[in-house]
């Protein structure tokens, strides 16, 4: 091989590796809770400018404190919270090749494997003193952010940071 | 010509190295347990299995006694595993504690309590959280997984201000954040779960399997019942209250407003009897721990913050 070839072998390698090292620096995130929201700005006060579902995937575009800026498909950028993400990939109908990855502790998360809906269904079917009824009552209840703001302003508080 | 090419593709790669994003957020920290916990998964996988034949289709390898161990610890349950935990936890803790039926008081505890979990670590769950008063004169509080937390009209009694109920709830929330009840199932329980879990591969989880999966859930609702009802360690009852020192002073709260709580709880409390006076350290040591941790007193007008105090849990 002459010199000239090596030297275009090499940057054809380098260049190889620079488009892999690029593709997995492009960081993407999970949505890892049942309802995602994604905010105009970095607080939980921020008005919802659009909302996820669990195992949706956002492309991470810049950081501030535990708050993401992501750009999900098809929809406007904005902010979530790092705890409602997660760097695995969520995968809904899991292959071999999948639950092997995640055995051997991958960026993988297998949705609905393991504790699921269909394992609580037949612990509820065998243990039918446990009041899973009340327990669904009590997810029921939700506050809205208007309300929270509003009961933060009329006890005189502050949320300082912002739920950082 | 081959100059030409190597010079355009040597600086399209400097271009895309130049242009390639850092590699490591700040996001990393929050990370790292997890990825930790991967690594020791990866490496507990290898050392079990290291002659162990490969199954070509899972790629889990299969030796002469059958599968190989998958070793893993709580930080491996995802978080929509946490919550299916969690909501069989509560269940639990319903079969011996019926609901407080006071609309008024269940809400109020609901908004202080969203309130203050959006100022901790864990704002966001699978499930979200969600509070319950119990209907009990027994002074007890309970934090399952994935952010269902149930408080006692016993201990709700010992708050005299709303800021003592926030202590209250913002401890629980403590337990939650750092995964308390997740880190009392037994490492040999998570182990069989994930390695029945490699085992079945991608096919549904049904039959027998189903059964043996369903009775690993059970034995870890059992370890975290156990605990929560004998009480965790002084160190996580540390740690969950040094949580909600933090999560009052982000809020605006008065942060001494736990050491007025255990005060009256010390003088409420039966010795030797259920709930608190069994399963949590004596609130003297506890007074003396947060002591230690306590930002100066904030000051703020508490009026208003009384009067709806008043109103929701006054006649509780």
């Amino acid at each position: 091989m002459n010199k000239p070839c090596v030297f275009l072998f090499a940057a054809a390698l380098t260049l190889f590796f620079c488009i892999s090292a690029f593709a997995v620096s492009r960081k993407l995130m999970s949505v890892q809770v049942r309802n995602g929201h994604v905010r105009s700005e970095p607080s939980f006060f921020g008005k919802v400018t659009a909302q996820l579902a669990y195992g949706d995937r956002v492309a991470i575009m810049t950081e501030k404190g535990s708050w993401i800026k992501v750009k999900p498909p098809e929809k406007q950028d904005g902010w979530m919270h790092l705890s409602a993400l997660t760097r695995k990939k969520i995968v809904f109908k899991a292959s071999d090749a999948d639950v092997a990855k995640t055995a051997s502790g991958e960026e993988v998360a297998l949705a609905g494997k393991g504790f699921n809906e269909a394992v609580e269904k037949k612990y509820r079917s065998e243990n039918k003193k446990l009041h899973y009824d009340e327990i669904d009552k009590m997810e029921k209840i939700t506050v809205s952010q208007k309300r929270i703001r509003s009961f933060i302003a009329r006890g005189n508080l502050t949320m300082k940071g912002g739920a950082r | 010509m081959k100059k030409y090419i190597f010079s355009v593709l040597s600086g399209t790669a400097l271009l895309l190295v130049l242009l390639a994003p850092n590699p490591q957020p700040a996001t990393a920290g929050f990370m790292d347990n997890l990825k930790k916990a991967g690594k020791d998964l990866k490496r507990d996988l290898k050392k079990e299995s290291g002659k162990l034949k490969k199954n070509t289709k899972t790629g889990v390898k299969i030796g002469k006694k059958g599968i190989a161990k998958v070793k893993g610890t709580f930080a491996d349950f995802t978080p929509e595993q946490e919550y299916y935990i969690g909501r069989a936890v509560g269940a639990s803790v319903l079969e011996h504690n019926r609901p407080y039926p006071n609309k008024i008081a269940t809400n109020y505890i609901n908004v202080l309590g969203a309130t203050l979990a959006q100022a901790s670590d864990l704002p966001e769950t699978f499930g979200g959280y969600h509070f319950m008063i119990l209907d009990s004169d027994v002074i007890n509080a309970y934090a399952a997984p994935g952010g269902l937390i149930f408080v006692t009209r016993g201990l709700l009694k010992c708050c005299r201000t709303e800021d003592a109920v926030a202590a209250v709830l913002a401890h629980e929330i403590g337990h939650v954040q750092h995964k308390h009840g997740l880190q009392s199932i037994k490492k040999s329980r998570i182990t069989s779960s994930l390695t029945l879990l490699a085992a079945i591969g991608a096919a549904a989880v049904a039959g027998e399997q189903l059964g043996e999966l369903t009775s690993h859930f059970g034995g870890s609702i059992s370890d975290i019942t156990d605990t929560i009802n004998k009480g965790y360690s002084r160190s996580f009852e540390r740690e969950a209250d040094r949580t909600a020192v933090t999560i009052l002073e982000r809020t605006g709260y008065d942060p001494t407003a736990l050491i007025d709580m255990l005060r009256v709880m010390e003088k409420n409390m039966t010795p030797g009897g259920f709930g608190f006076a069994k399963n949590h350290p004596s609130p003297a040591s506890r007074i003396a721990d947060v002591q230690k941790i306590l930002p100066a007193e904030q000051l703020s007008d508490t009026a208003a913050r009384q009067s709806r105090f008043e109103k929701a849990l006054g006649k509780i």
